[in-house]
């Protein structure tokens, strides 16, 4: 089932970071992801991953979907963290052809292994705990000074979400059409890359022209509800920082001072 | 009469294992005969379009059998596609899954895939867009082109022309005008009259289902609740009415009059019945009016 994907779901709940500002998480979900990247020894890794879990704790949802978010990028990890791994400068400590590991590689390995994983599970944490509805709100308040250079804001939020209101029609659509082609005889499951590509054509050519057709609904349903832009519209849900915003900003700026205290400090260079 | 399809106790949850399970088909067991014309009914929810699509193998029971000719189809599941050529299925909505340059080719999709070829790809073709009313000419313009009413019965071609011993439809009349209803339905009728084969005939519309069904499924909550010859389950209106299902308005209308003591025979199911059980009274002098 294509629908059998964790990444990016939102799971609704009522937990700390499920109430936190939408703003307040996309912000410190960018601020957190420059700070993985600047993390030069093991303290500062340490400091990081202490943060990301007590995000994890306090989101209230089950692991079991944080590892199946994990599972999507094992290959990725493994890829990087393999060609870190042997490719490390210094002396080997075992050998063989090209491949060489030294310990400056296995730190290396380690490293980046820590922060792709800490990135998909921030990331993870941000989509779980946010409905698409607020994510697309907060990234339109976000960008708001960008109106300054003319640049369509509300419209940009508007695709975006709309964008990702279609995307279970689409792919509860794309079931049903590959339902009906296959009672039809399609064979889409054997033969080689290219006659499997081709068999998706039956797939593809129905579900655009459907695509366009449901734009078309959406434009007419939003004309007759008068939608002209985003000038002087309000909103039924505001957003408001809080002190539970005040406060996860204060324990992420713990954070990066300590990172930056570590770097200086502490003397584990690799 | 000879079976053509049995289904043994068939069940079938969807997500298996997560808090969202649901069974939606309950351990269903029916035999259906070879050129037998098969009502279905069951309120949204009821199961039944998961229950037609297990007909087919598009998606694998669960639990149970599903008997095509004696023979499991999912004896050897790499060769269900085989399946499909035998059991015909039309969706609701088929028009959606209209996807060639021209209606000719979208016709020819299926037939293609079974392995027709040349003369014997272009009778399947044209027969089949004959038995749904496509006039010769519309064959050679794009799908996207023709009206809705066209377009339903072009993607119903394309599933007959496969000449499937079993044709199961799913609501074919949903969303059209009266008269394209009656023409589409006629034309149904004509398919399994002239080809003597199976026909299922999922539809909400009672009145549909009274005129040309010989038997009846109805489910409920994923049960099969019953499976009767039409009139016997019109009969038991009170029973359908639980199960969130109506008897066609005609049969309400003269199972009332025979309350009232006027003498009309039981299980009255079109109004051409009832107009030739009451023309009778009518002449006799009777006090209808």
């Amino acid at each position: 089932m294509v629908r059998d994907v964790a990444f990016g779901q939102y799971f609704p709940g009522k937990s700390l970071v499920h109430r936190l500002d939408p703003r307040a998480k996309i912000l410190m979900f960018i601020a957190y992801i420059v700070i993985i990247f600047c993390t030069f020894n093991y303290a500062a890794l340490a400091i990081t991953s202490a943060f990301t879990a007590l995000f994890l704790i306090l989101s209230e949802i089950s692991p079991k979907f944080y590892f199946k978010s994990l599972k999507v990028i094992i290959f990725i990890v493994l890829f990087t963290s393999l060609l870190n791994l042997f490719y490390g400068s210094g002396d080997p400590i075992w050998q063989w052809w090209v491949f060489k590991i030294t310990y400056n590689g296995i730190h290396r390995a380690v490293f980046v292994t820590v922060r792709i994983i800490s990135l998909i599970l921030a990331s993870s944490c941000l989509t779980f705990t946010t409905s698409p509805t607020e994510l697309t709100d907060a990234i339109e308040r976000l960008m708001r000074p960008l109106k300054l250079i003319r640049f369509p804001v509300h419209e940009v939020a508007m695709m975006m979400s709309l964008a990702l209101r279609f995307v279970p029609t689409l792919l509860e659509e794309t079931d049903k059409i590959m339902q009906a082609q296959k009672a039809r005889g399609a064979d889409m499951e054997s033969g080689n890359l290219f006659k499997r590509v081709k068999a998706l054509i039956p797939v593809l050519i129905p579900l655009f022209v459907s695509a366009f057709r449901r734009a078309y609904d959406v434009a007419t349903a939003m004309e007759c509800r008068c939608y002209r832009g985003g000038a002087g519209r309000t909103r039924m849900k505001q957003i408001h920082m809080t002190r539970r915003d005040v406060i996860s900003f204060i324990v992420l700026a713990l954070v990066i001072g300590g990172v930056i205290l570590c770097n200086i400090f502490v003397n584990w260079s690799i | 009469m000879s079976c053509v399809l049995e289904l043994k106790n068939i069940s079938f949850v969807y997500g298996k294992g997560t808090p969202f399970e649901k069974r939606a088909v309950d351990n269903v067991s029916f035999k259906i005969n070879k050129g037998e014309f098969i009502g279905v009914m069951g309120h949204t929810g009821s199961g039944k379009s998961t229950l037609m699509q297990m007909l087919n193998g598009l998606i694998r029971p669960s639990e149970g059998q599903v008997l095509l000719d004696g023979k499991d189809i999912w004896a050897e599941p790499k060769k269900i596609r085989s399946v499909r050529f035998k059991v015909g299925m039309v969706f609701q909505y088929p028009e959606y899954q209209l996807f060639e340059e021209t209606v000719y080719k979208d016709i020819a999709f299926g037939p293609q895939n079974k392995g027709l070829e040349g003369d014997e790809l272009d009778k399947a073709v044209r027969e089949a867009a004959d038995f749904t009313g496509l006039k010769p000419a519309l064959l050679e313009k794009s799908p996207f082109d023709l009206s809705g009413g066209e377009k339903r019965r072009a993607a119903i071609a394309g599933v007959i022309a496969m000449d499937p011993e079993i044709l199961v439809l799913d609501e074919p009349t949903a969303g059209l005008d009266p008269m394209g209803r009656e023409v589409l339905l006629s034309q149904i009728t004509r398919y399994h009259s002239e080809r003597r084969n199976t026909v299922l005939l999922v539809s909400h519309t009672m009145e549909d289902i009274a005129r040309v069904a010989d038997r009846i499924i109805v489910m409920n909550k994923g049960k099969l609740a019953m499976l009767e010859p039409t009139a016997e389950v019109f009969r038991r209106g009170d029973e359908l009415a639980r199960y969130g299902l109506k008897v066609p308005q005609i049969t309400k209308i003269m199972s009332e009059l025979r309350k009232k003591g006027i003498d009309v025979p039981e299980g009255v199911l079109t109004v051409d019945d009832a107009f030739r059980a009451l023309l009778p009274l009518l002449k006799k002098g009777g006090k209808l009016w």
